[in-house]
C-alpha cells in the first residue's frame, strides 16, 4: 500500500483546502470515495483487468497537486489556435481542472460554480453512475476513479435541457501546464435531458515537458431520445499519464457515438462504461491508439466486454478490436468479450493482429513510392477505418491530416502543439 | 534498354531461372511465352526487384545502369513498369493518394517538382478517359473490390499516369473476356510511344493479336529455348510446346 500512502495521508492533512477550493456537492461525496479507495487500494496486476497497467507504480512518484487553486498563468489563445478549419465551434479551456471561458458558452459551465449556483442539479447526477458506485462496482477496480472523486475539485459541467439543442460543438481544450511534476484531477458532467442534443469535442495537450498525471471522471446522463457526439482527441507527450474513466448511462431511443484517439502520450488508460438501461438506443464506441515508443517497446491492450442480460432481448451489437503492429517489437495484448443472457440476440466479437501487408508494400514500390512512404499510407488507412467513422466532416479531415502528421514523426513537439500549426 | 546477361534466380533456396540472356532494344516488344512453371513470372519479378527472389548470378542493366543494385521504387522510378498478374487491393488507400505519391516519385527521379494539387487533379482526369476507365473506379481504394477486367484496366490506367519506357505485361490476359483484353491491349498501344519497350508475359496468341511483338522466346524449364518472329507465337498456338522440348 506504498503508493496509495502517499494519497491517503495527503487526503488527510489536506481536506479542508481540498474542500475550501470546491464547492458542497463535490465535497459531500469525497469521505466516502476515499474510504473506498483506502479499504481497495490500487488494483494490482493480479487484477485481471490490470494485466498490462501497474497503475500502483504510475501513481507512485511525488507529483505537485494545485490543491490551493494558485492561478497558473495561461493565455491559451496565445499559444493554442486549435481551431478545426471549417468547423464553428464554441471553445473552452480547461487549464488542470480549471475552466477558462473568453465568453458565455450556452449549456457550458465550472463545474464547481455550477455546484454552487444549481446545487440541486448537481447534486442529482454529480457521482451518481453506477459505475462509481463502490457497492455495485466489483473489486479491484477503478481505484483511480474513486482517489479522482476525492480529490477532485473543479471541471466541466454540460447541461443540455429538454428538447434543447447546442447550437455549435463544443470544443474543449484540456491544457497541462506546470513547471514542475504534476497531478490533475480532471472531472466532466455532461447531463443532457429528454430530446436534448449535443457535440462534444475534447482534445489534451501538454505544454510543459515535465511529467504529468490525470485522472480524469467522465459522467454522462442521457435521458431518452437524446443524442450526443463526444470525441477525445489525445495529443500529449512521452511523460504524461492518463488515467480517463468514461461512465454513462442511458435511456431509451438515445444516440450515441463517442470517439477516442489517442495520437500521442505516454501511458494511456482509458476506461469507458456504458449502461443502457431503456430501450432502442444505439451507442457507437470507436477508438484508436497510436502507440510508440522511441525508447522503450509499444504496447497496447484491449479488454472489451458486452453484456446483455437477460432482459435484453433483441439486442445487436458488435465488438471489433483490430491492430496493426508496425515495428517488430510491438506488443498487442486483445480480449473482446461477451457475456449473453438473453436468448433472441445478434452479437459479434472479435479482434485482429496483423503486420503491414507486404504485397501490398512490394506494389506500391513497383510504382515508385519509396518503402518508407508505403508504410505510411498503409499506416494512415489502417487508423483511417476509425476515423472515417467520425460524423463530422471538417473534424475527420483535420485528423486525418493529424495521423499523417503523427506517422510523420512531425507531432512529437508537443511545446507550442502541433494541432495548431 | 534492358539487357540480361546469364541470369540465376532462386527463391526460397530452389533455382528457377538457369541462366537467362536476353537483350531488348529501344521500342522493341518481345514476348515471353512457356509453361506453367517456365519461370516467367518469376524472371518479371526479378526485373522489378521482388524482395522473395534471390538473384544468385549474372547481371541486368537497365539503360546502362545495374538494375540489380537497385532498390524497387528505384527500379520504376527509372521507367520501369510492371502490369502485375493478380494486382494487389489496398484498402484504405485511395487511387488518388496512391498515385500523387507514386507520380511525384517518378518526377523527382526525373528531376521535375512536384504536380500541384490542380495539375494533378487534371492529369488523372486525361488519363482515365484515354483507357477508358470509370471514374468511379479511380476514386476507391487501390483495387478494391475490383472485378479481374477492372483491375488489369487500372494497371493500364496506372501506366498511363507513369509513363513508363519499359513495360512488363505479366499475363494481362488472363482472367479478362474478349472485350475487356482488346480495351486493355488498345489502351496500351495508345500509350507506347516510339521509345517504349516491352516484355509481354502470355500463355496464349490472342494478346499477341492486338500487341504485335518483334521477337517471342520461349522459356522452359528456368532457360530461353527458343527465340524466333511472330510466327513462332502462332506455331504455339497451333502445335503446343512439346514440339520445342522433343528438339532440345
Amino acid at each position: 500500500m506504498k503508493s496509495e500512502k502517499q494519497y491517503i495521508d495527503l487526503y488527510q492533512a489536506q481536506r479542508q483546502l481540498i474542500c475550501d477550493g470546491s464547492a458542497a456537492v463535490m465535497n459531500a461525496v469525497r469521505d466516502r470515495a476515499m474510504q473506498t479507495f483506502a479499504e481497495r487500494g490500487f488494483p494490482t496486476l493480479k487484477d485481471e483487468r490490470y494485466r498490462y497497467t501497474d497503475i500502483a507504480a504510475a501513481f507512485a512518484p511525488d507529483y505537485g497537486l494545485n490543491l490551493g487553486r494558485v492561478n497558473i498563468p495561461v493565455n491559451p489563445r496565445e499559444v493554442f489556435r486549435c481551431d478545426v478549419p471549417n468547423l464553428s465551434t464554441d471553445l473552452a479551456y480547461v487549464v488542470g481542472d480549471k475552466p477558462l471561458f473568453e465568453k458565455d458558452i450556452p449549456y457550458v459551465a465550472s463545474l464547481r460554480q455550477a455546484c454552487i449556483d444549481r446545487p440541486d442539479l448537481v447534486a442529482k447526477y454529480y457521482n451518481q453512475s453506477a459505475a462509481l458506485s463502490p457497492s455495485l462496482s466489483e473489486r479491484g477496480l477503478r481505484g483511480e476513479a474513486f482517489l479522482n472523486t476525492a480529490f477532485a475539485q473543479d471541471g466541466l459541467f454540460v447541461y443540455v435541457p429538454r428538447g434543447e439543442r447546442m447550437e455549435h460543438p463544443l470544443q474543449v481544450v484540456n491544457i497541462l501546464r506546470s513547471p514542475v511534476n504534476m497531478m490533475v484531477n480532471r472531472r466532466v458532467l455532461i447531463v443532457l435531458e429528454e430530446g436534448a442534443e449535443a457535440t462534444l469535442l475534447m482534445c489534451d495537450h501538454a505544454m510543459d515537458r515535465v511529467d504529468f498525471l490525470t485522472t480524469q471522471v467522465i459522467e454522462v446522463f442521457c435521458a431518452d431520445r437524446s443524442r450526443l457526439d463526444l470525441y477525445e482527441l489525445e495529443e500529449t507527450h512521452t511523460s504524461c499519464h492518463r488515467f480517463s474513466n468514461l461512465c454513462m448511462t442511458l435511456g431509451s431511443d438515445c444516440t450515441v457515438a463517442h470517439n477516442s484517439i489517442t495520437l500521442s502520450g505516454g501511458l494511456t488508460r482509458n476506461t469507458a462504461d456504458v449502461i443502457l438501461r431503456g430501450e432502442r438506443s444505439e451507442v457507437t464506441m470507436n477508438g484508436c491508439v497510436v502507440a510508440a515508443g522511441q525508447q522503450h517497446v509499444a504496447v497496447s491492450a484491449f479488454a472489451g466486454r458486452i453484456l446483455v442480460r437477460q432482459e435484453a432481448q433483441k439486442t445487436t451489437s458488435k465488438e471489433t478490436n483490430n491492430n496493426l503492429c508496425a515495428a517488430d517489437t510491438a506488443r498487442v495484448y486483445t480480449q473482446p468479450m461477451l457475456e449473453i443472457y438473453a436468448d433472441d440476440v445478434q452479437c459479434s466479437h472479435g479482434s485482429t493482429v496483423g503486420v503491414l501487408d507486404q504485397q501490398a508494400l512490394f506494389y506500391m514500390q513497383q510504382r515508385g513510392v519509396s518503402e518508407a512512404e508505403a508504410r505510411l499510407l498503409l499506416k494512415n488507412a489502417f487508423v483511417g477505418q476509425v476515423i472515417d467513422q467520425v460524423r463530422l466532416e471538417p473534424l475527420r479531415d483535420r485528423l486525418r491530416h493529424l495521423v499523417d502528421k503523427r506517422f510523420r514523426g512531425e507531432l512529437n513537439k508537443c511545446t507550442g502543439c502541433a494541432l495548431c500549426k | 534498354m534492358l539487357e540480361i546477361r546469364n541470369l540465376h534466380a532462386s527463391i526460397a533456396g530452389k533455382e528457377i531461372l538457369r541462366g537467362i540472356d536476353l537483350t531488348i532494344r529501344d521500342g522493341e516488344i518481345h514476348a515471353l511465352m512457356g509453361t506453367n512453371g517456365a519461370g516467367k513470372s518469376t524472371l518479371s519479378n526479378v526485373i522489378v526487384g521482388h524482395p522473395a527472389y534471390e538473384v544468385t548470378e549474372g547481371s541486368i542493366r537497365f539503360n546502362g545502369q545495374d538494375l540489380l543494385q537497385m532498390k524497387t521504387d528505384e527500379r520504376a522510378t527509372a521507367g520501369i513498369f510492371m502490369s502485375f498478374q493478380q494486382p494487389v487491393e489496398i484498402p484504405g488507400v485511395s487511387m488518388q493518394q496512391f498515385m500523387r505519391a507514386a507520380v511525384n516519385a517518378r518526377r523527382k527521379a526525373q528531376g521535375k517538382d512536384e504536380l500541384k494539387a490542380s495539375d494533378f487533379l487534371k492529369m488523372m482526369r486525361e488519363r482515365r478517359k484515354l483507357v477508358e476507365i470509370d471514374s468511379r473506379l479511380v476514386n476507391r481504394s487501390v483495387n478494391e473490390g475490383f472485378s479481374g477486367g477492372e483491375k488489369k484496366r487500372n494497371e493500364i490506367f496506372q501506366m498511363a499516369m507513369l509513363e513508363p519506357t519499359f513495360c512488363i505485361l505479366d499475363e494481362t490476359d488472363s482472367g479478362l473476356d474478349v472485350d475487356a483484353l482488346r480495351i486493355v491491349a488498345e489502351g496500351f498501344n495508345k500509350l507506347r510511344t516510339a521509345e517504349t519497350s516491352a516484355l509481354v508475359i502470355t500463355h496464349y496468341q490472342r494478346l499477341l493479336d492486338y500487341i504485335r511483338p518483334d521477337v517471342v522466346h520461349v522459356l522452359l524449364d528456368g532457360r530461353i529455348v527458343k527465340t524466333g518472329g511472330p510466327e513462332l507465337a502462332q506455331e504455339i498456338e497451333n502445335r503446343g510446346f512439346d514440339w520445342i522440348k522433343s528438339e532440345m
